[in-house]
């Protein structure tokens, strides 16, 4: 790898600010934040469903902040309450579509090696969290689906002892979970996720030969 | 006129049984579409913008 040189705080003359820069700009190698360039074998089409993940997640986000500044009513009464709804539920199913099928090509393609096991345990956390995000948005339409998924699931929830702290009955605690803690910990994850893609490099396929060094 | 039942029928959608596998047409039709989209994506030839331009297995791990 060939991050940038880490810089301690003695070396920046105790100042944090300059650390917190080095620290930063050394998250990936230089040039590689946002690459003109890949590796050869990088074009297939199964490389483009991270990036389609990632641009569903945009449109799921940002169609939840509308959501969020027109409320309920606006969503259930409304033409274009019901467009951005809509627009919301259908960009999480591709969401989830894209983001299974770039994970079923990065388990076929063994996407772990070459020291990227954290990439691939932050995709994995990352999956698990947009399902816990999904499952609490379900709840929060505040409409008879809601109702009986709530009451169709709060037996599961009990029977693994969190439903204590995790009241899919509540739909007050239900709505703060899918619109504030779940967003920032699949957004955080994912910024992790990327950042070291984009540190380790898109991993090769399993039969490419030894790397070729370019001048690139 | 349907029956109440009808409707509930109706309302249920359709599903298919492998033993004790079940799911709905709906599901397995997206799970299908999913594979074939899956499928494409790997023999389906991906354009070529600039190929002298790309880095050759470039691997910074």
């Amino acid at each position: 790898m060939s991050a940038a040189p880490q810089v301690s705080p003695a070396e920046t003359g105790g100042s944090w600010t300059a650390w917190l820069r080095s620290k930063i700009t050394g998250l990936v190698p230089a040039g590689q934040a946002l690459p003109d360039r890949q590796p050869a074998y990088v074009a297939s089409w199964i490389y483009v469903f991270g990036v389609l993940t990632l641009a569903a997640l945009v449109v799921v986000i940002g169609s939840g902040l509308a959501l969020a500044v027109g409320g309920s009513a606006w969503w259930h009464t409304s033409s274009l309450g019901h467009f951005v709804n809509s627009m919301h539920l259908w960009s999480v199913e591709l969401f989830f579509a894209v983001m299974v099928i770039h994970l079923w090509g990065k388990f076929w393609m063994a996407a772990w090696r070459g020291k990227r096991g954290l990439t691939w345990m932050t995709g994995v956390v990352a999956f698990v969290a947009s399902i816990g995000t999904a499952f609490t948005g379900y709840l929060s339409q505040s409409n008879f689906d809601s109702q009986w998924i709530s009451a169709e699931a709060k037996d599961g929830i009990n029977s693994i002892g969190v439903g204590a702290w995790f009241n899919v009955l509540n739909p007050g605690q239900m709505l703060l979970w899918h619109v504030v803690l779940l967003p920032l910990v699949v957004g955080v994850i994912a910024v992790w996720h990327v950042v070291l893609v984009r540190r380790h490099g898109v991993v090769p396929p399993l039969d490419a030969g030894p790397p070729e060094r370019s001048g690139g | 006129m349907m029956t109440a039942p009808e409707i509930a029928v109706l309302a249920a959608g359709h599903y298919v049984h492998w033993g004790v596998i079940k799911v709905s047409v709906t599901n397995f039709a997206i799970i299908v579409s999913m594979v074939v989209v899956f499928v494409l994506a790997l023999v389906v030839p991906f354009p070529h913008g600039d190929r002298d331009g790309s880095d050759r297995h470039r691997d910074r791990s």
